[in-house]
C-alpha cells in the first residue's frame, strides 16, 4: 500500500497542529512554574486551536459538496472527509471559547496551567479523531483518549472535594461505558469478520438479529458520550464540580464527538440494522428529552441546570438522527444543530464564568437583580436562552428548525409524534430557562446586602468569548445562508455516490 | 407606487428606536420618553400615509418587497398589504404611539421599558405585514418576548406568575404552528415558504387525516391568541397583570394577531377543511361570546371585567370568520361577515384599548380597582366620567359609535349561513349591556362607598386626554361614517374570498 506522507500531513494538519501545541504547552509548563510563564502558555492554547481550526477551514471551503468524497489514511483506520472536517472546526472554535474563558479562572484557580491547558487540546485533538475514525478500534481509541483526558480535566481542581468526586464518578461510570461499548464492538468484529465500518457495512445485512445485542451495547458506549437517558446520571455531578470552563467544554465538544461518531457507524457501518437502531433510539430520545427537561426545573445550581438542559438538547439532536433520510438532507440537520448549539451554549457558559469569577457563586438565586449589575451581561444570557429555547432570530431557532423539518418531513406518524413530542420539550424548557431569566430581570437583588448589588466587571477575555458567541448566535440567526452552505457540504460528503 | 420601502421602514424603524434607546443616557428618562414618542409618531404617520395611499382602485396586495433572505431554504423577506393588514398596521401604529404617550408615568427602569415596547411594536408590524411563512413566525415569536417583560417587570402583584403563563401559553401555540408551517411546505413541494404560493397549492387536499391535523396546529396557535374558548385561561391574569400600556397594547393589537391568522393563513390555505370545522368555530365562538360576557358581569374587579369584555368581543370576530369560512351563504354575506369581523378587531382595539386606559387613570389616583368601593365618581371627575361614558357605550354597540357597525355586519353576515347560532350570540348583546351598564352606574352614579378611596382623585391631565381623544375620535367617525374604512376592508375580503 502506497502512502502518500505529504497527504497525510496535510489532512490530519488540524490534529497535528494541535498535537504540537499541546506537546508545546505541557513542556513549557513543566519548565517553569513561575507567573511569568502563564502568558506565554495561554497565548500559545489560544493560538493552537485557532491555527488548527483555520487549517480544517482551509481544507474544507475548497471541497465542493459531492457526494461520497473523501480520503482514507492510515490504513483506513480514519477517514478525512467534509463530515470530519467540519467536527475539527467545531472542536476548534469550542476549544478558542473555552480556552478564552479559562484564562482568569486558570489564574485563580488552577495550581498547573500547563497540564490544563495541554489536556484541553489533547481533548480537542481527540474530538478530531473520533470524528475522523471509520475503523471500530480507532473509534474505541479515539474516545478513550477523549474520556480520559476529560476525566483528568474535571477532577482537576485538586483541593475541591466536588471537582475531585465529579472526576472519579466520571471516570467510573466512563469505564464501565467503555467496557460495554468495547464488547460490543468486539461481537462486531464476530459476526461480520472485520473491524472496518465500510466492511462492516457490507457484511451485515438485514435481519441479522444476533447483531441487535451488540448493538445496543454499542449504543451504551456512545450513549454515555453524548450523555442520553439512561447514560447520563455522572453528567449533572461532573458539571457541578468541573472547573466551569471544562463544563462548558464537556457540555459540547465530547458531545459533539459522540454524535459524529454515531452518525458515521450508524449510516456507514449499520444502515442494514436501520430498523432497530432507530427503534431504539427513539426509546432513549424520548426519555432524554423529558428527563432532560424535567429534572432541570427544581435546580438552583446553574451549571447543575444546564447540565440537564443539555442533556436534552442531546434529546433534539436524536431526533435528527433517528429522521436521518440519505434521501433528503442526510446528517445535516445534527451538523447544524451542533453548530448552533455550540455557540449557544458557550455563550451561556461564558456568562455564568464571567458571573462566578466576579461573586464566586453559580447559584441561580444570586442572579437577582443582574440587569442592574451588569446589564449587557444579562441581556447576553437572555439572548443565549432564548436561542436555547428556539425563538426565531437566534441560532437556536435555525437548529431546531432543521431537527423539526427532518421529522416532519418523513410524513409518518412516529416521526411526526416526535417532533411534537419535541416541541412539547421545548415548551417545558421555557420553564426553567427563564427562571433564571425571572430573576435576573424581575426579581430585584437583595436589599441591604451591598455585596449583592455591586456591579460587575466581567474580564475582557471572557468578555472576548462572550462577544464571540454572541455574534455567532445572532448571525447564524438573522443570515444563516452561508452557514447552511457550508454545513451541507459537509453532510453530504458522507451519502453514498 | 413602490418607489419608498414603506413597509420596511414601518417593520424596522421600531428597530432603530430600540438601538437609540439603549444607547441614551439612563439618568435622562425625558429624552428616552421623547425619542420613543416621535419614533411612534413616525410610524403612525407612515401608517397613515400607506392607508390614504393604498390603491382602492386596483386593490389586492400592495407596497410589495420580495427580496431573498436564506438562499438554503428558499425564505423570502415578503412583505405586502392588503385590505385587512393596512387597517391593522394603522390600528397598531395608533396605539402603539398612544400607549407610549400614556406610559411617560413610568418612573421605574425608563430605559428599558421603552426599548421593549418599541421592540414589540415591531414584531407586532411585521406580523401584519408578512407574507412569507418563515418571516412570519419570526416576528410573531418577536413579540411574545418583550410581551413577558411587560408584564413581568412592569405588571401588578401576580406579574411574575401572569407573565410566564402568557409567556407558555402562546409558545405551546406557535410551536404547534411551527409544526404546521414545516408540514404545509413540504405539502406544497418544498418549494418556498411563501404564503399566499403555498395555499394556491392546497395543501393536503386529498389527506384528510394530514389535512385536519396541520389545520389543527394552525388553529391552536391562532385561537390561543385570540383567545377563543376554551383556550382563554391565560387572557385574564395577563390583562389584570399587565401595566396600562401593556393591557392596552396586549388586547388592542396582539389578540388581533390571532384573528388576523384566520383570515391570512387558514382560510386560504385550508378553505375545506374550514367548511368541515366551521361550525365547530362558530359555537366556539358562541361559547365564547356567552361566557365571556356572563364571567365579565361576575366581576367586581373593573380591570378582569374589561379583559373578560375582550374574550366577549372577540367572540363577535371568530362568528363572523366562522360564517365566512362555512362557504354555505353568497359571496355578498360571506364578504359581509368578513368584514364585520375585521372592522370589529379594529373597533375592539380602539375602544378596549380607551377602556384599559381609562382603567389605568382611575386606578393611578386611587389604587383600588374594586367595584364595591367605588360610586358617585360622575359628580367628581366629570371629564373622566364622559369620556368613560362614551368608550362604554361604544363598547356596548351603542349605535352611532363604531362598535354598533361593526357587530351588525358580523350578525347579518352571519345569519344566512346559522341562525340559530347567530340568535343566541345576541345574548351576548344583551348581557354586554347588562355589565357595561351596571359597571357605569357602580362606577359614576349613586353615592360613594369609599371616601377614603377619592383623597387624591383629580380630573384627567392633559397627558391622559391627549391619550384618549384620537380613539374618542375613531369611536365617533367609523361610527358615522364606516365605508370609510369598511372600503378597504372590503377590498381585503373579496380578494381573501376569491382565493378560497
Amino acid at each position: 500500500m502506497e502512502i502518500d506522507v505529504q497527504s497525510v500531513l496535510v489532512l490530519l494538519g488540524p490534529e497535528l497542529v494541535l498535537c504540537f501545541f499541546a506537546l508545546a504547552i505541557m513542556l513549557l509548563g513543566l519548565a517553569s512554574r513561575q507567573r511569568v510563564s502563564e502568558w506565554l502558555l495561554r497565548w500559545l492554547a489560544l493560538i493552537g486551536p485557532v491555527l488548527a481550526g483555520a487549517w480544517a477551514l482551509w481544507l474544507l471551503v475548497p471541497w465542493s459538496g459531492e457526494r461520497g468524497v473523501q480520503h482514507a489514511l492510515l490504513g483506513g483506520m480514519a477517514t478525512v472527509d467534509p463530515f470530519a472536517l467540519f467536527f475539527a472546526l467545531l472542536a476548534c472554535a469550542a476549544t478558542t471559547l473555552v480556552v478564552l474563558m479559562s484564562w482568569e479562572y486558570v489564574t485563580e484557580r488552577v495550581k498547573a496551567p500547563g497540564e490544563f491547558y495541554s489536556l484541553l487540546l489533547f481533548a480537542t485533538m481527540a474530538v478530531c479523531l473520533v470524528a475522523a475514525a471509520s475503523d471500530l478500534i480507532m473509534i474505541y481509541l479515539a474516545i478513550e483518549f477523549l474520556s480520559l483526558t476529560s476525566y483528568v480535566l474535571t477532577g482537576f481542581l485538586r483541593n475541591d472535594d466536588k471537582s475531585t468526586e465529579a472526576g472519579l464518578k466520571y471516570f467510573l461510570y466512563g469505564a464501565i461505558a467503555s467496557a460495554v461499548m468495547l464488547y460490543g464492538m468486539s461481537l462486531f468484529y464476530g459476526l461480520s469478520g472485520s473491524t472496518s465500518l465500510s466492511a462492516i457495512g457490507t457484511q451485515i445485512g438485514t435481519g441479522r438479529f444476533e447483531a441487535v445485542v451488540p448493538l445496543i451495547l454499542l449504543l451504551a458506549g456512545f450513549g454515555f458520550k453524548i450523555a442520553a437517558v439512561p447514560f447520563h446520571q455522572w453528567s449533572p455531578d461532573a458539571y457541578e464540580g468541573a472547573p466551569t470552563p471544562v463544563t462548558a467544554f464537556l457540555s459540547v465538544a465530547p458531545k459533539a464527538a459522540g454524535f459524529a461518531v454515531l452518525v458515521r457507524v450508524l449510516t456507514l457501518g449499520l444502515p442494514n440494522l436501520m430498523l432497530n437502531w432507530v427503534a431504539l433510539l427513539s426509546g432513549i430520545c424520548v426519555a432524554t428529552m423529558f428527563v432532560g427537561n424535567l429534572s432541570a426545573i427544581p435546580q438552583k445550581n446553574i451549571k447543575r441546570m444546564l447540565a440537564y438542559s443539555s442533556i436534552a438538547q442531546a434529546g433534539y439532536v436524536l431526533i435528527g438522527l433517528i429522521c436521518y433520510d440519505a434521501q433528503a438532507d442526510g446528517a445535516m440537520p445534527i451538523l447544524i444543530f451542533l453548530l448552533c448549539y455550540l455557540f449557544t451554549n458557550l455563550g451561556l457558559f461564558a456568562a455564568v464564568v464571567g458571573f462566578s469569577n466576579a461573586t464566586g457563586s453559580d447559584e441561580i438565586e444570586d442572579y437577582a437583580g443582574l440587569i442592574r449589575r451588569a446589564p449587557w451581561l444579562a441581556v447576553s444570557m437572555l439572548l443565549f436562552f432564548l436561542s436555547l429555547v428556539g425563538i426565531p432570530s437566534t441560532a437556536g431557532f435555525i437548529g431546531k428548525f432543521y431537527i423539526f423539518k427532518s421529522a416532519v418531513q418523513t410524513m409518518h406518524g412516529p416521526f411526526l409524534l416526535l417532533a411534537l413530542l419535541g416541541v412539547v420539550n421545548s415548551v417545558i424548557s421555557v420553564y426553567y430557562y427563564f427562571n433564571v431569566v425571572r430573576y435576573m430581570f424581575l426579581v430585584p437583588a437583595p436589599e441591604g446586602d451591598k455585596a449583592a448589588v455591586r456591579p460587575i466587571a466581567v474580564g475582557v477575555p471572557v468578555m472576548a468569548a462572550l462577544i464571540i458567541a454572541l455574534l455567532g448566535t445572532l448571525l447564524i440567526g438573522l443570515y444563516p445562508g452561508p452557514f447552511i452552505d457550508l454545513v451541507q457540504n459537509s453532510a453530504v460528503a458522507l451519502l453514498p455516490m | 407606487m413602490n418607489i419608498v420601502p414603506s413597509l420596511t421602514w414601518i417593520n424596522f424603524l421600531p428597530l432603530l428606536g430600540v438601538i437609540v434607546v439603549l444607547l441614551l443616557p439612563r439618568d435622562k428618562p425625558d429624552w428616552i420618553r421623547w425619542w420613543a414618542f416621535g419614533v411612534s409618531l413616525v410610524i403612525l404617520a407612515l401608517a397613515t400615509w400607506l392607508w390614504f395611499s393604498y390603491d382602492q382602485g386596483v386593490g389586492g396586495m400592495q407596497f410589495v418587497e420580495d427580496r431573498l433572505w436564506i438562499p438554503g431554504l428558499n425564505v423570502h423577506y415578503h412583505v405586502g398589504a392588503d385590505g385587512i393588514s393596512v387597517p391593522m398596521i394603522f390600528l397598531t401604529g395608533l396605539l402603539s404611539a398612544i400607549s407610549i404617550l400614556y406610559s411617560f408615568n413610568i418612573k421605574d427602569r425608563v430605559k428599558e421599558f421603552f426599548a421593549f415596547f418599541l421592540l414589540l411594536e415591531m414584531g407586532m408590524m411585521g406580523v401584519f405585514t408578512s407574507l412569507d411563512y418563515f418571516l412570519f413566525y419570526v416576528f410573531w415569536e418577536i413579540s411574545l418576548v418583550p410581551m413577558y417583560f411587560l408584564i413581568g417587570v412592569w405588571g401588578g402583584e401576580r406579574r411574575e406568575y401572569a407573565a410566564i403563563k402568557f409567556f407558555l401559553y402562546t409558545l405551546v401555540g406557535s410551536v404547534a404552528m411551527l409544526l404546521a408551517i414545516i408540514a404545509v411546505y413540504f405539502a406544497a413541494g418544498a418549494q418556498s415558504f411563501d404564503i399566499m404560493e403555498i395555499a394556491a397549492t392546497r395543501p393536503f387536499a386529498d389527506m384528510e387525516v394530514l389535512r385536519n391535523l396541520t389545520f389543527f396546529g394552525f388553529f391552536l396557535g391562532f385561537a390561543i391568541k385570540v383567545p377563543i374558548w376554551p383556550f382563554h385561561t391565560w387572557l385574564p391574569d395577563a390583562h389584570v397583570e399587565a401595566p396600562t400600556a401593556g393591557s392596552v397594547i396586549l388586547a388592542g393589537v396582539l389578540l388581533k394577531m390571532g384573528c388576523y391568522g384566520f383570515l391570512r393563513i387558514i382560510m386560504p390555505t385550508f378553505p375545506g377543511a374550514c367548511q368541515d370545522f366551521a361550525l365547530l368555530i362558530g359555537i366556539l365562538a358562541f361559547i365564547s361570546i356567552a361566557y365571556g360576557a356572563l364571567v365579565a358581569m361576575a366581576q367586581w374587579d373593573l380591570k378582569k371585567l374589561i379583559a373578560y369584555s375582550s374574550v366577549n368581543h372577540l367572540g363577535y370576530v371568530m362568528l363572523g370568520i366562522a360564517a365566512a369560512m362555512a362557504a354555505t351563504t353568497t359571496i355578498d354575506d360571506r364578504a359581509m361577515a368578513i368584514n364585520g369581523a375585521v372592522f370589529q378587531m379594529f373597533n375592539h382595539g380602539i375602544i378596549t384599548g380607551g377602556l384599559f386606559l381609562l382603567v389605568g387613570i382611575i386606578y393611578e389616583r386611587t389604587h383600588s380597582r374594586d367595584l364595591a368601593r367605588y360610586g358617585g365618581l360622575g359628580a367628581r371627575v366629570p371629564l373622566y366620567a364622559g369620556v368613560l361614558t362614551m368608550t362604554m357605550f361604544a363598547s356596548l354597540g351603542l349605535p352611532g359609535l363604531a362598535g354598533f357597525n361593526s357587530e351588525f355586519l358580523v350578525f347579518r353576515g352571519a345569519f344566512p349561513a346559522w341562525w340559530w347560532v347567530t340568535a343566541l350570540s345576541t345574548t351576548g348583546i344583551v348581557i354586554g349591556a347588562a355589565y357595561i351598564l351596571w359597571t357605569i352606574q357602580r362606577l359614576l352614579l349613586g353615592t360613594a362607598k369609599d371616601e377614603s378611596l377619592y383623597e387624591h382623585l383629580t380630573d384627567m391631565d392633559r397627558r391622559e386626554v391627549a391619550s384618549l381623544v384620537p380613539l374618542l375620535f375613531f369611536m365617533v367617525l367609523f361610527g358615522v361614517l364606516p365605508y370609510l374604512i369598511l372600503n378597504t376592508i372590503n377590498l381585503g375580503s373579496l380578494s381573501l374570498l376569491q382565493m378560497m
